[in-house]
């Protein structure tokens, strides 16, 4: 099977100790797909025994295959609000090939049996679902799992997200431990004692709205620990979902020394504030919470210096009826893998902050890069053939019904956002179109094939 | 439905003093508002009008014979989700002097319990003919939710959500103080105590500022909420130069609670900060100052008793009858829109 995309926008930005003049790649070019890999990547590729050729226009973007680290797809256990089958469905119509589970499923990926389960299921989906198993056991923050063993069945980091871990002693023990097998803690920072029942950032809007605060010390100083646990350790620490102007302030001075962190931002952290709570909607509700505006400039200052390795969208499905609840008892979390390269490309690359190659850089490149992941968010020559063809001028309206995902709790419903995954390759294989550059094959087909 | 009713109801036209007490607007303005459920939301002329309203319900409250048929036939619930004894009264009392049937729906024995939404309770309650129901709740925003969802099929009055808001005492507050001091304009008002949590605070704080009062806010800094003076208000932590030369302290309740959570070391530390004691007053205040508390009160910790049952400083008693009144009025007024 040979696949050619002619005549696109080629993206690819140098990976992080490479230079940027020299492996930086932006033209248009064509792309050549047999058996699952990319083979050929040049001008005017020949035609002759392809079996498949999508002509692109130019300014249409052929990027490798987005990367999303930081998802949660419920599997085991709570198939009512996502399963490993719709997750990786939701990832492919939003343009991601590689996504990467947190462990707070039911029961949590802390063995190998659970782990062996979920890996199963992934295989059964047509992108690269690996897994995040937690720290420790039940993501009690007590005894760590067997990481060494887990590593060996495909973990790829390790996080008790959702959860933090309270104990610098235990953090302290998994970094040490982590090391030996060259992979992330990732950390959820959240100090309990500080956030209390808080629910919305601590701020104006949240003594207007009367809800509970949750003040950026409740991040940052878990941020500050970990960074001098790295420090101690010399193990990788990654920092997810960050929220706060002063969590930028301390990775982008620990980096400046040299030391061995990553982060990650969101979607909605990036694009929205605490002043959009205005109506108590739930789906406004997550952690690290929507922060002021000082917060969100700070985030998209550590976008645009590095400092913020990564944007990932913290997936996170819950039902309808759960975010019918009032906003002090609805679960947090909002879903994000539909609307995540809309709204990075409306809020961001077309309002002039971010080049086409920085939306790649941090939405698939340096994401993978975050938990070393070797054959992710790279397209070039030998690669799998993980790409996303992306309209960055498509303009469409947010209609949490249409989402492939099991559930609709999406902060974003009824925006217009302009750009969009058109084409969606994973594994050699159009796994999503909605391009109409195919003849012959429907939307529906090649879901039902998915 | 209206039938049995009317039924139900002892009272007929003749036996009552008078006939129904039916408020006259101003010329030009018509209530349009099926829910009162936050305080930002209603204009000046609205306010304006639940105050008049309010004042020509007032004197029922005085009669012999305490009802009129204004609502009869109108169904109302008391929704309420946090124990409430004064606010269930009030509401209730108001409805049955206008004649509206009004049932207490108990949280503890319902549906609740078992789990059933909020959203679902209600429509039920529609469903079996309710006109408006009245609501307290202790998370923020759930009369916004309701709204949102029932639209005008049903009139909704907050009694309280969580430290969100509470539309019916600060108007209450606001009858009780215009009343004494008929232009707040440029009045230095203080609210002592807890603001973090108070609802009420919140309240007031709005409708001072659109009577163009001065408002003031002192506690302990750990009760004070973040950016309390982008609502409107001076903060201050020190008592002194917070009740200097005021025209009018408010003190909310202070709640072991707030000892228990570590957020007081403990009330007699609180009482000595910042309890209103006629001492303090005398000292500080101007002459003719007065002093409000919305109830229910802890005498010797935030207010001292003499205060509380000072005949000339003291609203207290005056916003406890006041709050019928108000509650009369925004039942009449919700319960006259068309849904």
């Amino acid at each position: 099977m040979k696949l050619l995309l002619k005549g696109g926008r080629v993206l690819m930005p140098a990976l992080k100790n490479e230079q940027a003049s020299e492996k930086s790649m932006d033209a248009l070019l064509d792309v050549l797909i047999e058996d699952g890999r990319i083979t050929a990547i040049g001008d005017n590729l020949s035609e002759s025994d392809v079996d498949t050729v999508i002509q692109l226009k130019k300014e249409q973007w052929v990027t490798p295959g987005l990367v999303d680290i930081h998802v949660h797809f419920r599997d085991p256990g709570q198939g009512s609000k996502e399963t490993i089958a719709t997750g990786a469905l939701a990832a492919a119509a939003g343009g991601f090939t590689t996504v990467c589970m947190m462990p707070n499923t039911s029961p949590t990926i802390d063995s190998v049996s659970v782990l062996e389960y979920v890996e199963q299921a992934a295989r059964k989906t047509k992108i690269n679902v690996l897994t995040v198993p937690a720290v420790t056991k039940g993501l009690e923050g007590k005894e760590l799992t067997a990481m060494g063993t887990l590593v060996s069945k495909g973990a790829v980091a390790f996080s008790d997200d959702g959860m933090p871990i309270e104990s610098a002693g235990i953090m302290r023990k998994a970094l040490e431990y982590a090391k030996m097998f060259g992979v992330a803690i990732v950390c959820h920072a959240e100090d309990p004692s500080l956030c209390g029942c808080g629910v919305m950032h601590e701020g104006y809007y949240s003594t207007r709205l009367g809800l509970p605060g949750i003040p950026s010390s409740a991040e940052s100083t878990m941020v500050a620990r970990d960074i001098e646990l790295a420090r101690q350790t010399g193990g990788h620490v990654h920092f997810a979902h960050l929220s706060c102007k002063e969590s930028v302030a301390l990775i982008r001075q620990a980096k400046k020394e040299g030391l061995n962190v990553t982060s990650e931002t969101t979607p909605h952290n990036l694009a929205l504030t605490d002043a959009t709570i205005c109506d108590y909607d739930p789906n406004f509700k997550m952690y690290g919470p929507l922060r002021a505006a000082d917060d969100q400039a700070a985030l998209i200052e550590g976008i645009l210096d590095g400092t913020i390795d990564a944007i990932a969208t913290d997936h996170a499905p819950h039902t309808p009826e759960e975010k019918l609840l009032t906003f002090n008892e609805a679960p947090r979390g909002v879903i994000g893998l539909e609307t995540s390269l809309g709204v990075i490309l409306t809020h961001f690359y077309h309002s002039g902050k971010l080049s086409a190659l920085d939306v790649v850089r941090l939405m698939s490149t340096a994401a993978a890069e975050c938990y070393g992941l070797k054959d992710a968010g790279i397209l070039r020559q030998g690669m799998p053939a993980d790409i996303t063809v992306i309209d960055p001028e498509l303009s469409w309206t947010v209609d949490p019904n249409r989402f492939f995902s099991k559930s609709k709790n999406c902060p974003f419903n009824g925006q217009t956002l302009q750009g969009k995954a058109i084409l969606t390759i994973a594994k050699g294989e159009i796994v999503y179109d909605e391009s109409g550059l195919l003849d012959g094959k429907n939307q529906a087909e090649l879901l039902a094939s998915v | 439905m209206s039938q049995t009713l009317q039924a139900q109801s002892n009272f007929t036209q003749e036996d009552l003093p008078s006939n129904a007490v039916i408020p006259v607007s101003p010329q030009g303005f018509k209530w349009e508002r099926k829910h009162v459920i936050d305080s930002s939301q209603l204009s000046m002329a609205e306010v304006h009008e639940v105050l008049n309203t309010a004042r020509s319900f007032a004197g029922i409250l005085k009669r012999p014979v305490k009802k009129v048929p204004t609502l009869r036939g109108k169904v109302v619930v008391n929704l309420f989700y946090e124990n409430s004894t004064r606010t269930r009264a009030s509401f209730e009392l108001a409805a049955k002097y206008l004649s509206a049937e009004l049932m207490n729906f108990s949280i503890d024995t319902s549906s609740v319990k078992k789990g059933e939404s909020l959203i679902d309770t209600a429509e039920t309650l529609l469903a079996m003919g309710v006109d408006a129901m009245v609501i307290r709740h202790g998370s923020s925003g759930v009369c916004q939710q309701l709204a949102k969802h029932f639209g005008n099929r049903l009139g909704l009055l907050n009694a309280g959500d969580g430290q969100h808001d509470h539309p019916t005492q600060g108007l209450l507050d606001l009858f009780s103080m215009t009343a004494r001091v008929p232009d707040l304009k440029g009045k230095k008002i203080v609210i002592v105590g807890d603001v973090m949590h108070s609802r009420v605070a919140r309240s007031n704080i709005h409708f001072l500022n659109l009577f163009g009062a001065d408002v003031h806010v002192v506690g302990p800094s750990t009760l004070l909420p973040h950016s309390v003076e982008m609502l409107g208000c001076s903060a201050h932590t020190d008592i002194e130069s917070a009740l200097a030369d005021a025209d009018i302290v408010m003190c909310l309740r202070m709640q072991l609670e707030r000892q228990r959570s570590g957020t007081i070391p403990a009330l007699s530390e609180y009482t000595r900060l910042y309890g209103i004691t006629s001492e303090r007053l005398t000292r500080f205040c101007k002459a003719d100052v007065l002093v409000m508390h919305p109830g229910p009160m802890n005498r010797g910790v935030e207010i001292a008793s003499d205060v509380a049952d000072h005949p000339e400083i003291s609203l207290i008693t005056n916003q406890v009858t006041n709050g019928v009144a108000i509650r009369m009025a925004l039942l009449y007024l919700i319960l006259s829109t068309p849904s």
